[in-house]
């Protein structure tokens, strides 16, 4: 087995002792069957489980992502004396956190559908769409907590600018736009609108799953631009390919930080 | 042979390194003093690889360690304060690092035995005292049969009889041919396992010789006094071995009290 290999399942262990992932899992779990059971219907039940995607995975994926790196700061220290390269022990430790937390949400969020779906019917390509963009929002943020971490000797210090992200990007975000925009309402700004969610994971993730939905008055303004410009399968791709980006970004700089650091 | 070349290392506005080089042969020990914050830590850190020097490189064998981190199967490292996942009991830490390496090697049951862990085996890392974590240290220093040795204060902290079977493995290991680098404030320990002196200063080599050119160039009989007078500043610059920084006589240093 590679040394990469080694590192995520010592990882994995790790979190699946803390009893943190068990209990993120079961939260989904149970906030997903209450919003099927006791909503009118399925979509519903998604914009409510996207709300929680857009607030809570964000935060746990930073909070746990930065606490995990912390609490293995000597672990690091112990093996990086040991013939391993460092890119694998920091890719190793990533995927070792991140696939956790994405399987936790899919899993949390997905059985409940899938239980409902033997008696109802669920619209399959709008709940893969919810699944796929909490899994990817997961991966997204733990990158940004490696990251944050790997650059912050002071945990107090990367703690604070994880939060003010998390702020800024969940909540600021949209309302700095809309201001924007009401400010800029007679010039052709509709480019520059998408481009501007385009920098914003969470945003993004709220435009791929609302693009599927067909609900097109709760798309809001970005949500209903993508639709008018490039259609929803045009819309989707930009949309999803824009995450893929921001799955990689954060993990290709925390590895280089990785690699620069002293221990 | 482990060749230190033209290293340099800041660390913000402290200059930890200043172009230092030095080459280790096998079957040596070689004792890198100096006050404190002289750089001996940061030494052997790069040589290992934990710390990434901004200018120069070190190779083992001929091999950069920077470039090849299985360069590290040869070396075995003694950190000054071990740090361990904290929730591993002690068998557990051996167990991780083997598993790591993929490597089992025979001689575990007698490094345990020699440093008397047995009863220490079930105990978290994190109930250990300051001791017993040093010795736990030691065994995984010594365990995957290392070709270069680099011990930084080994003996801090042990009780003495752990101390003297630690000195024993050491020479053990120097006359089985292991290059070996060692950091120590005690002077007694120095005298007993070290062929040669690097004398670290302010980031530079003052001086590298055998013990007894350092005994003869301060003019002091005890190893002590002699290096607190290298400390002092009791060596001319031009005695220096390496690359002394003109002109500049070294100001007065703390003793290091052994």
């Amino acid at each position: 087995m590679s040394t990469a290999l080694k590192v995520m399942k010592y990882a994995f262990f790790d979190l699946l002792r803390s009893r943190w992932l068990i209990a993120y899992t079961a939260f989904f779990a149970v906030a997903t069957s209450g919003l099927l059971y006791f909503g009118d219907e399925p979509v519903q039940a998604a914009l409510s489980s996207l709300n929680l995607v857009l607030l809570i995975v964000p935060l746990v994926a930073l909070m746990l992502g930065m606490n995990y790196f912390y609490y293995t700061r000597d672990f690091v220290q112990l093996i990086l004396t040991q013939p391993v390269s460092r890119s694998s022990v920091f890719l190793g430790q990533f995927a070792g956190v991140a696939l956790p937390l994405a399987g936790a949400f899919v899993v949390g969020t997905g059985v409940p559908y899938l239980v409902y779906g033997l008696s109802a019917r669920v619209e399959l390509g709008m709940v893969g769409t919810l699944l796929m963009t909490g899994a990817l929002v997961s991966v997204v943020f733990t990158g940004l907590a490696f990251w944050f971490g790997i650059a912050n000797e002071e945990r107090a210090k990367a703690l604070g600018l994880a939060l003010g992200l998390w702020l800024a990007l969940s909540i600021v975000y949209d309302g700095l736009i809309l201001y924007f925009i009401a400010l800029a309402q007679a010039y052709p700004i509709d480019r520059a609108v998408i481009l501007a969610s385009l920098l914003n994971p969470i945003d993004l993730s709220r435009i791929l799953v609302l693009l599927r939905l067909d609900t097109a008055a709760l798309m809001g303004y970005t949500g209903a631009l993508f639709r008018t410009f490039l259609g929803s399968t045009g819309g989707q791709l930009l949309a999803i390919g824009a995450l893929l980006v921001w799955v990689a970004a954060p993990a290709l700089l925390g590895l280089r930080a990785f690699s620069r650091k002293n221990f | 042979m482990v060749v230190v070349d033209s290293l340099s290392k800041r660390f913000g506005r402290l200059e930890v390194l200043k172009g230092v080089s030095a080459a280790f042969e096998p079957g040596k020990v070689t004792a890198v003093v100096g006050p404190n914050a002289s750089g001996k830590t940061t030494l052997m850190k790069s040589v290992l690889g934990l710390v990434i020097p901004d200018a120069g490189r070190v190779t083992i064998d001929g091999v950069d360690v920077r470039s090849d981190p299985s360069v590290r199967r040869q070396v075995g490292y003694m950190p000054q304060e071990p740090r361990f996942p904290d929730n591993l009991k002690v068998s557990e830490l051996f167990a991780l690092v083997q598993d790591l390496r993929g490597e089992r090697p025979a001689g575990l049951g007698d490094l345990v035995e020699l440093f008397e862990l047995e009863r220490h085996l079930e105990k978290p890392v994190r109930s250990l005292s300051g001791g017993t974590r040093q010795k736990a240290s030691a065994v995984l220093t010594f365990l995957f049969a290392p070709r270069v040795l680099l011990l930084d204060e080994p003996s801090a902290g042990l009780d003495p009889v752990a101390s003297s079977r630690l000195k024993d493995r050491v020479l053990a290991e120097r006359a089985a041919g292991t290059t070996v680098l060692l950091t120590s404030h005690v002077m007694s320990e120095l005298e007993e396992l070290a062929d040669e002196v690097l004398f670290l200063l302010e980031g530079t080599v003052r001086f590298r010789g055998t013990l007894d050119s350092v005994r003869t160039l301060t003019g002091e009989r005890r190893l002590e006094r002699a290096v607190a007078r290298l400390m002092n500043g009791g060596v001319p610059a031009a005695s220096a071995h390496g690359d002394p920084p003109p002109g500049s006589p070294p100001p007065p240093e703390r003793v290091v009290a052994s």
